[in-house]
């Protein structure tokens, strides 16, 4: 059980908690949160310094709602790091591509790079006071950030997808990974926009999971029938691929089959 | 240097079948087993209608052995199904069914609606240690419950049966023997054992359920030992599961009387290739020991 240290409210849904605790964790790895009689959940990890650590939470469940009335100094139970991280590369042009929450994860992996790659930051969100951590990003050197709202109430009026296109525009596509984390529409629209121009990419694939350790089965994807918290949830651009029910279905926690709109 | 297996009527190209409740019910988790070194395998039981199962924490593993009370989680009978028959179109190794249900009369009809899928045989779970009394008092430890569904199932069951019984059942080797007279085809043993974990820092129990089913190496000389006095008790054949986790371990449960070999947590202990390296571990005392065939040390440790 580790003590929470300190609660940022991110915006009226969103807060994060900074544990005092090397976890050590890698960029887009989770662990899972456990508060005795609600529930417990995975939780990507948004922020790692070596000594702290943060979760960047939406309020959404039972657990989470417990969790924000939860004060500093409350007690909650953590294990991992689990699953597979985005790639710390030298001397790559970075896109990041974060919808929603999302940012929290790509925002760890921004701040965790060498400063002799160039990251571009493309962050989208419904209007200006949802949008996440822009004075976080704006403090790192490398880094340019795009902003797109759906109401237009700040930067770009649309999706932050739209925006890739004026970053690949007339550029060498060698030396870029793409890396994304959102709703799952938009990370296959990004698949797509990959395959199509030809660069490498990685996404986070969010299934429901139930033990994080490849043993319940409550993660596995269609056809290959592997556990995500094993195998994910960072997948590079080939598995995604070979993962058909990417961007169609996922299963609920009794496994029945859940088609996205 | 052989390690292919009869048992009932099916060729399995090694004994190890995955077990129940592990990694899931889609075709394609259950294909991953195959994948990965299974002879063949078991879906996790199902229901008439789907379940949620417990809230988290429902696994958590120790060193020693893992816990678990996921609640029997499962998209329901039908979903099940569709879902049989995508593992049917992947590959022709061996499928084993599994259900389980409140009553008996339940278990008949259930047992009919799994049938429509491609499966080679029908596991009876009698005896999940995770759902407390919601299905009344558990049928595992009592003969005269047991005897009731094994009738019902095998009256309504297109494929051969095992009923897979409890290592909580002080008499289980009497019970195998009450479901071999009731019709059974085979005996799977064991389930999980029950068991409990507390958090000294949360003072509470750790899993949601706060009871659950013990497996892993803690459970293996427990299961052990239920096979050998199931062995001398019946003459069908016995599938032998709970905490086999290396090579030593199942030429062991051969010994004890086992035809088929469950293999579930091991993929925790030693990955999810767990089914392969256990084989290549069985092909190794084979050579040191001289074994030709399983067969030939089948039941071996008892006295004849």
């Amino acid at each position: 059980m580790l003590k929470i240290k300190k609660i940022e409210q991110e915006n009226p849904f969103v807060k994060t908690f900074y544990f005092d605790y090397p976890l050590k964790s890698k960029p887009g790895q989770f662990v899972m949160l456990w508060i005795p009689d609600v529930d417990q959940k995975p939780f990507s990890i948004g922020y790692d310094n070596g000594d702290e650590f943060g979760l960047t939470i939406f309020k959404r469940g039972p657990l989470t709602e417990k969790l924000f009335e939860m004060d500093i100094g409350g007690k909650v139970g953590i294990s991992g790091t689990y699953g597979t991280n985005f790639s710390l590369l030298e001397n790559t042009h970075y896109i990041m591509v974060a919808g929603g929450y999302g940012a929290a994860p790509l925002g760890f992996l921004a701040e965790a790079l060498n400063k002799n790659n160039q990251i571009d930051f493309l962050i989208g969100s419904r209007n200006k006071d949802l949008l996440l951590f822009e004075e976080r990003l704006s403090k790192i050197s490398n880094l340019n950030l795009h902003v797109a709202t759906d109401d237009g109430s700040q930067g770009h009026k649309g999706y932050c997808t739209d925006l890739i296109s004026n970053i690949l525009d007339n550029k060498n596509n060698k030396n870029k990974l793409m890396v994304t984390c959102g709703p799952e529409l938009m990370e296959k629209k990004i698949l797509e926009i990959c395959n199509k121009n030809n660069i490498e990419c990685e996404l986070s694939l969010e299934r429901y999971m139930k033990c994080g350790i490849g043993v319940c089965g409550q993660c596995a994807v269609d056809p290959l029938g592997i556990c995500m918290c094993q195998h994910g949830p960072v997948v590079k651009k080939e598995l995604a691929n070979k993962i058909t029910e990417f961007g169609v279905y996922h299963r609920d926690k009794s496994g029945k089959i859940i088609k996205l709109n | 240097m052989n390690l292919e297996t009869k048992f009932l009527n099916k060729h399995f190209s090694n004994p190890i079948v995955l077990a129940s409740g592990i990694t899931g019910v889609t075709g394609a988790s259950l294909n991953n087993a195959i994948k990965n070194g299974c002879g063949g395998v078991t879906v996790k039981s199902v229901s008439i209608e789907p379940r949620t199962g417990h809230p988290n924490p429902t696994m958590v593993p120790f060193e020693h052995f893992f816990i678990n009370a996921v609640g029997l989680s499962n998209p329901g009978v039908e979903k099940a199904v569709e879902e049989l028959k995508k593992f049917r179109k992947m590959t022709d190794k061996p499928l084993v069914g599994s259900v389980f249900a409140g009553t008996p009369d339940e278990f008949a009809k259930i047992t009919e609606m799994i049938c429509e899928a491609p499966i080679d045989f029908l596991e009876i779970d009698i005896s999940c240690p995770n759902v407390g009394t919601e299905f009344g008092d558990p049928f595992a430890y009592s003969i005269p419950a047991v005897e009731t569904i094994t009738k019902k199932v095998k009256e309504k069951s297109k494929v051969p049966i095992s009923i897979k019984l409890s290592p909580n059942a002080w008499n289980i080797a009497k019970i195998a023997k009450a479901a071999e007279a009731s019709g059974a085809d085979a005996i799977t043993a064991v389930n999980t054992v029950s068991g409990m974990v507390i958090s000294p820092q949360a003072r509470r129990p750790i899993l949601h359920n706060k009871q659950g089913g013990v497996s892993g190496p803690a459970l293996f000389p427990i299961a052990l030992k239920c096979v050998w006095d199931i062995y001398e008790s019946v003459k069908i054949p016995i599938i032998g599961t709970g905490g086999i986790t290396t090579g030593e371990d199942a030429i062991s449960m051969i010994m004890a009387g086992a035809t088929l070999l469950g293999v579930g947590s091991a993929v925790y202990f030693r990955g999810e290739n767990a089914f392969e390296k256990i084989v290549e571990e069985m092909k190794d005392i084979m050579e040191q020991e001289n074994i030709k065939s399983l067969d030939e040390v089948r039941g071996c440790a008892h006295l004849t």
